[in-house]
């Protein structure tokens, strides 16, 4: 009989290494569920999930919605393109017209951070945040950490690299708390200009050499390039980058062991990862999306336990 | 806390082997049959009855467990969420004859959630329910044992508690918990 210490998912900073175990052990569970010829419990059915998205998605929304509907909640979709939000109406003022309609949960997207922190401080209802601007991406990170428990055992005492954008990414910051919360050690490796200034101070270990860090590391997470996010240039081109900081099949086959190649999502196959290596006996990236549904619904399941 | 001993390891011997002879009668050589032990503490009634039935049959009944608590209909009344426990059932139930089993049956609660978990793994021909204990008098719904070790009546303050011969105690045996008034 075991709880989260938190109402909301806001980020892996807010909650603790037994919250994270726990939510790792639920999933264990809901992933046998997923294998079964029925893929559906009924424990949300009373429960109705807003998931409001004020930014583009494919995979979270997807999987957020499958958990949902797995769980047997009542599911209503928002995004902000073509709705009142266009008009000028405020976040708080569309998020409360969504609760008035009876929704017990608020599944979040946001292009600016701490705008689920915001709300939560103004609403009832229990929030997960689904990624807020460069802040963090929990659900993400979770899933990330669940797919290196499954491949290698453990996430203690393993070394992970983050390689790519690490300056524009939620999914960098939240991996690196679950990471080091969960015990592994971690690096950051990119290019210095999309690496924040003080990402020392959160004692990670920086690396500028893309072979360097993948001969050091057992598992890597490789990032996609934001240009959307990127107000100005930080390379002078993506060819160049894919030149020093492309992965491909034959610079994982050099090195003398296995390492596990993960990526969030989507690919830029030929930019960050090339397709040979994406597709590899090392990646487990159709592995990490397997198993963003079973994290995704042990978050719901163990906060609509919260209400 | 008080406990009285309503059955020893000599009589649950006794019970389960009664229990395994009229399994028998209906099932004859168990060819259709599989048995379903409730997670937590069904499983090890599970596993006994599988035991006891391979040594007066030679035959092994498939047996697994299932976890119930994400079809409980108690979720969110209670103060904290139950953990859940494994589920694990590697044959198929379209068709079989079900024998769940569980130590103590006493609301009836976890029989329903069972039953609801049990049809996620196909449509069985018949379900049935074996228990070792059978509290009387205290069912919320309407659900009854096909075979039973014993009944026994109770207070709902009581609690019975069944321990296996293993890490923590030295024998089997059956109780009867009162907890002291506070």
């Amino acid at each position: 009989m075991q709880e989260l210490s938190v109402r909301h998912l806001l980020g892996i900073k807010d909650i603790t290494a037994e919250d994270i175990q726990l939510i790792f052990e639920t999933a264990d569970n809901f992933k046998d569920v997923l294998n079964r010829p029925i893929k559906k419990v009924p424990s949300l059915r009373d429960i109705t999930i807003a998931n409001v998205f004020f930014e583009n998605s494919t995979r979270t929304r997807l999987s957020f919605e499958l958990a949902e509907k797995r769980l047997s909640a009542d599911v209503i979709n928002f995004s902000s393109s073509g709705s009142s939000v266009k008009k000028g109406e405020t976040l708080l003022d569309t998020v409360n017209n969504i609760l008035a309609m009876k929704v017990d949960m608020i599944v979040m997207r946001h292009s600016s951070p701490g705008a689920p922190h915001f709300l939560s401080h103004h609403i009832n209802a229990n929030i997960v945040n689904a990624g807020d601007g460069t802040h963090e991406h929990p659900t993400q990170a979770l899933l990330d950490s669940f797919s290196i428990r499954e491949k290698l055992g453990d996430v203690a005492g393993k070394k992970v690299v983050i390689i790519g954008d690490i300056l524009h990414s939620r999914v960098a910051l939240s991996n690196i708390f679950a990471l080091q919360k969960l015990g592994a050690e971690v690096m950051v490796c990119g290019p210095v200009t999309l690496l924040p200034k003080y990402i020392r101070e959160l004692g990670v270990k920086v690396e500028f050499d893309v072979r360097k860090a993948l001969a050091w590391c057992d598992v890597a997470n490789v990032l996609r390039i934001q240009l959307e996010r990127q107000q100005m240039k930080y390379f002078p081109s993506l060819r160049e980058y894919t030149l020093y900081y492309g992965i491909d099949k034959k610079m994982l086959d050099s090195l003398d062991k296995e390492i596990v190649l993960m990526h969030p999502g989507p690919i830029n196959r030929g930019v960050e990862l090339s397709s040979d290596a994406a597709d590899s006996h090392h990646s487990i990236i159709l592995n990490q999306v397997e198993n963003g549904v079973a994290i995704r619904m042990a978050v719901l399941y163990l906060l609509a336990s919260k209400q | 806390m008080q406990k009285r001993l309503i059955v020893n390891h000599q009589l649950l011997e006794i019970m389960v082997m009664r229990l395994c002879h009229q399994l028998i009668e209906n099932h004859g050589d168990f060819s259709d049959s599989v048995i379903i032990g409730l997670q937590p503490r069904g499983r090890q009634v599970a596993q006994r009855i599988q035991s006891t039935l391979k040594a007066i049959l030679g035959t092994t009944v498939p047996t697994g467990y299932l976890d119930t608590t994400f079809h409980r209909d108690d979720f969110r009344r209670r103060d904290a969420p139950l953990a859940a426990n494994a589920t694990h059932i590697d044959f198929l139930i379209e068709g079989k004859k079900v024998i769940l089993a569980d130590d103590v049956l006493y609301t009836g609660r976890s029989v329903r959630a069972a039953m609801d978990a049990m049809i996620s793994f196909g449509r069985p021909a018949n379900v049935e329910l074996l228990v070792l204990i059978d509290r009387l008098y205290s069912r919320h719904l309407p659900i009854e044992p096909t075979y039973v070790g014993r009944r026994v009546n109770s207070l709902q303050s009581q609690r019975v508690l069944v321990e296996w011969q293993g890490s923590d105690t030295q024998e089997d045996n059956i109780w009867l918990v009162t907890k002291n008034e506070e």
